[in-house]
């Protein structure tokens, strides 16, 4: 094992520091050593963006990322954006959209959509294609995502005041 | 089996999310990789890096030394297998090909073929230490195209192979295991009463099914013998078996718990690590994780076959099909056993044919053992019938859905193969293709073709169990055991909380493990929402019938007195909720659980048809999807948003075997594009959204008229592309995939 670095960065808004070798990425950093399992890795090599996370509010693909990069950083993942008990505006929409299957690119998409919509938040459809084409979904055929983010985009322009409440979550709160 | 319900349905055909959405969206869901039980350490694999020969020797010791490094396996530490074949559900496997697989047995069959493992305290010290695994290869003679495995001086991958041809056996060994050959009526004296016949050549390449995720097993042989087993599988029953079987141990000393799984295409029912990981584990007495890299899963696990298909058809000229004849050959890969049978039973499923006859032979080459692949070995039979279909089409001058509609299959028609087809949807479905907004609105620019294909699959039947318990707040926690990829918790959820007259919501599903549930078969086949939602119908059944006893108890009355409507139960002008029934359980009785386990007899039918218009770039022969519409018999759509996502999933993935996916072999046969990059499956930006037609002519064999939809939908998208790709250039292809430098050298060719 080499000599492991310490690094202090900010993960989800909240101070973070670990040790990691200079070979580890900060998915393996993420996953294996933090247990942010939310990050997939589909292919290790930045072609598939299940890893994608935040940083510095740039999506990056987190495989190609080294974990002493994120020194100094902040880093959100998909454990990071919903807010307590309300799913973010874009994870309640690909539920109600029904825009995943197996769901394991899902966090990778959901994360390059919060990007495109942090900075641009009434995209084309055309745009959406394109800032998503980074991220492979072998079930969806794409259809059902493309329109998650847009509604998602109508949902936060209408709600910019009131933020958008969860109704699932509450639905299965009620159940239990 | 009743006749399906006429009446409206009040869960069925609704959108609830899905019960494990929130999970899913949040990142908190388990897949297999993000498992760490107490104690895991990680295994790697040796794998061949040539495609065919002999290992000489295999030296394990330098890797043995590296401190860290707590178990090397070699297929040494597998108990012997003699030839024996296991039934797996959706197909059947032999056990000792399986097992040379796993782990190479003296020889090395494809390039990736797994020869050792090592298990070691962290990641990347199992991959240094497997780099020290020496293996000394005497290299043979590789073989990667079908027709050349099947010439007589091709290299022989195996020695004790010999066709099977209808029950006889050859003489000498050879790279052909079976031949398969389907006959009626009399083929050539159909053949002369034809006015036009059409003969073609088709070869498709090998694709692979490309799941996000790749396979990943962790296994802890206990001290008390004990093995459990947490994988991504589309079958913890039959990975149990499998793994069981591999190992000789019984099957109650395997407990296979299934991870969420991110997705499988049919490529995760075969086990590959789940044994090897198991013996690492018996080694070093702490449970062994093995994840494979993107490259291992295209190297090392399951394509689907590539294949040559010879198709001819005859027509009178007012279009009635009088004869058709089909040659089929689908590589298998390493090991025998590929996708030629359906292959064969789909290529004429979808027309009346007074005559034909089909041979189809299953061949070996130097490629990974091949996987079923949504709707397995249809694809590429589609692509030929299809496209011929199109061309007598247009040798009749009828329309394309016109020459389909009046050959179309019907209650009644017998398959080349020998069923006779119950009620199915076929028809329906070209009818509504041709009723569409799509087909009926003009295509208009220059470089632009409008095609169609129709394509079909079976819904397989087989087994599934389920049990379920009503809880005192009146929501009720269903026990399942087929793995959810695609949202079937709900779906077969849905179909208990109709039959109980209660919402989707009150109903928690939870997939159990090999110990948590009876014996349930694979997630394929489109029989999950089928079999397992009839087992769950069952289930409800079964609670009704206990309800009703328990407020009978509640009146004291006779349980024949009391009926429900919609979750209410009523007698002589009482009523009760389900509820508030609930509620009252432990004071009329104590706990209500109902089970049932089904074995659904016969498949059922899936039938689509697809439209897509394309535009061809005439500089570049670069395809761009314009408009896609799937229209496909779902019997009786549960969840319309997960079928509409079955559809449009298919066809993606369908129009990425069209146009781009391919295994690019170098004259070695070692893979030279074993990445995403490189093995090109479309993105977002590839593709338009997919307009998607749910037609629906309830299936006879389910109470609600259920027919599985998974996997039709990827069968007729290569057609249909082609034909439509005919449209715009005038060039026919008949060759997959219909990639920018091969599409350009037709182009060219036709012109010059």
């Amino acid at each position: 094992m080499g000599q492991r670095i310490h690094v202090t960065t900010e993960i989800n808004g909240e101070h973070v520091e670990f040790l990691c070798e200079a070979r580890q990425s900060l998915l393996e950093v993420l996953r294996d050593t933090l247990r942010l399992t939310g990050a997939k890795e589909g292919c290790n090599n930045g072609n598939c963006g299940a890893c994608t996370v935040l940083l510095d509010g740039e999506p990056v693909d987190s495989c190609l990322v080294l974990g002493v990069e994120a020194e100094g950083a902040s880093i959100t993942t998909i454990e990071g954006i919903a807010q307590q008990a309300h799913l973010h505006p874009i994870q309640q929409c690909f539920l109600e959209g029904a825009a995943l299957q197996c769901g394991i690119c899902t966090p990778g998409f959901i994360m390059s959509a919060k990007a495109l919509l942090d900075r641009d938040p009434q995209p084309s459809e055309e745009t959406i294609r394109f800032q998503l084409a980074g991220n492979l979904c072998r079930c969806t055929g794409y259809d059902k995502i493309v329109r998650a983010v847009q509604d998602a985009a109508s949902r936060l322009a209408g709600s910019s005041k009131n933020p958008a409440t969860s109704k699932t979550s509450q639905a299965r709160a009620t159940a239990h | 089996m009743t006749s399906p319900q006429s009446k409206p349905y009040k869960v069925i055909g609704t959108r609830p999310v899905r019960h494990d959405g929130v999970d899913k969206v949040t990142g908190r869901a388990v897949y297999g990789s993000d498992l760490q039980p107490t104690g895991v350490v990680y295994g790697k694999i040796v794998r061949s890096p040539i495609a065919h020969g002999r290992i000489k020797s295999i030296d394990t010791s330098a890797a043995e030394e590296v401190k860290g490094v707590l178990a090397v396996a070699t297929a040494a530490d597998f108990p012997h297998l003699a030839n024996k074949i296991a039934e797996l559900g959706e197909g059947s496997v032999n056990l000792a090909h399986l097992a040379a697989n796993v782990l190479a047995q003296g020889k090395v069959l494809y390039k990736g073929h797994a020869v050792a493992a090592v298990a070691a305290t962290s990641p990347h010290l199992a991959e240094e230490a497997a780099q020290l695994i020496k293996v000394e290869y005497e290299p043979l003679p590789v073989v990667t195209w079908v027709l050349d495995a099947m010439r007589e001086d091709a290299p022989l991958l195996h020695d004790d192979v010999r066709t099977n041809s209808m029950g006889k056996k050859a003489a000498k060994p050879s790279n052909v295991p079976t031949h398969i050959h389907f006959e009626m009526g009399d083929v050539d004296a159909a053949f002369a009463k034809a006015d036009v016949i059409v003969e073609r050549e088709f070869k498709t390449a090998s694709v692979h099914q490309g799941y996000i995720e790749p396979h990943v097993s962790t296994a802890h042989w206990n001290q008390d013998g004990h093995l459990t087993v947490w994988t991504s599988t589309q079958g913890s029953f039959t990975a149990r078996q499998q793994t069981a079987e591999l190992l000789q141990i019984p099957v109650s000393q395997v407990t296979v718990i299934p991870c969420e799984i991110g997705g499988g295409f049919g490529g995760k029912i075969a086990v590959y690590f789940e044994p090897v990981a198991a013996i690492l584990s018996r080694k070093c007495g702490r449970p062994v994780k093995l994840v494979m890299d993107r490259d291992e899963v295209f190297e090392g696990t399951g394509p689907t076959p590539g294949s040559f298909v010879r198709i001819k058809l005859g027509a009178t000229k007012d279009g009635k099909l009088t004869a058709g004849e089909a040659w089929l050959a689908y590589d298998a890969g390493a090991f025998p056993g590929g996708m030629i049978g359906p292959g064969c039973m789909c290529v004429f499923s979808c027309y009346e044919l007074p005559a034909a006859r089909v041979d189809g032979y299953d061949v070996l080459d130097n490629k990974p053992k091949t996987q079923a692949y949504r709707a397995p070995g249809a694809t590429q039979a589609a692509f030929a019938c299809e496209s011929v279909m199109d061309e007598l089409a247009e040798k009749l001058g009828i329309d394309p859905i016109e020459l389909r509609l009046r050959n179309a299959v019907k209650e009644g028609s017998r398959r080349v193969d020998g069923p006779t087809y119950p009620r199915i949807g076929f028809i329906e479905t070209l009818q509504a293709a041709k009723n569409s907004p799509h087909w009926k609105s003009p295509l208009v620019g220059s470089n632009r073709g409008r095609g169609i294909a129709s394509g079909f699959w079976f819904n397989i039947g087989l087994k599934s169990s389920a049990s379920a318990h009503v809880n005192s707040d009146g929501t009720v926690s269903l026990v399942e055991g087929s793995t959810d990829i695609g949202g079937t918790r709900t779906s077969v959820a849905m179909q208990l909380a109709e039959t109980l007259g209660i919402p989707a919501e009150a109903v928690q599903p939870r997939v159990a493990d090999t110990d948590g549930v009876g014996y349930t078969d694979v997630t394929g086949g489109s029989r999950v929402t089928f079999a397992t939602g009839l087992a769950a119908h069952k289930v409800g059944l079964d609670i009704a019938r206990q309800m009703t006893e328990r407020a009978a108890t509640l009146w004291e009355c006779d349980p024949a007195e009391v009926e429900c409507v919609d979750g209410v139960y009523k007698t002589n002008g009482k009523s009760i909720t389900f509820q508030e029934l609930a509620g009252k359980l432990q004071s009329t009785g104590g706990p209500v659980v109902g089970r049932a386990a089904v074995d659904p007899e016969g498949p059922s039918n899936g039938f689509g048809t697809h439209i897509v218009d394309v535009e061809v770039d005439p500089e570049t022969a670069k395809v761009t999807v314009l408009r896609y519409t799937v229209v496909q018999d779902a019997g009786r759509a549960i969840h319309p948003g997960y079928v509409e996502g079955q559809m449009q999933g298919g066809a993606v993935q369908g129009i990425g075997w069209a146009l781009n996916e391919e295994y690019m072999f170098d004259e070695q046969g070692r893979m030279q594009n074993p990445n995403y990059l490189d093995y090109r499956m479309p993105t977002a930006l590839d593709v338009p959204m997919i307009e998607t037609i749910i037609v629906e002519v309830p299936n006879p064999a389910h109470p609600f008229g259920v027919r599985g939809v998974g996997e039709t939908p990827i069968v007729a998208p290569p057609a249909a592309m082609a034909n439509a790709i005919y449209r715009a250039t005038g060039t026919r292809m008949r060759e997959l995939p219909m990639s920018p430098p091969r599409l350009w050298a037709a182009m060219s060719a036709k012109k010059s």
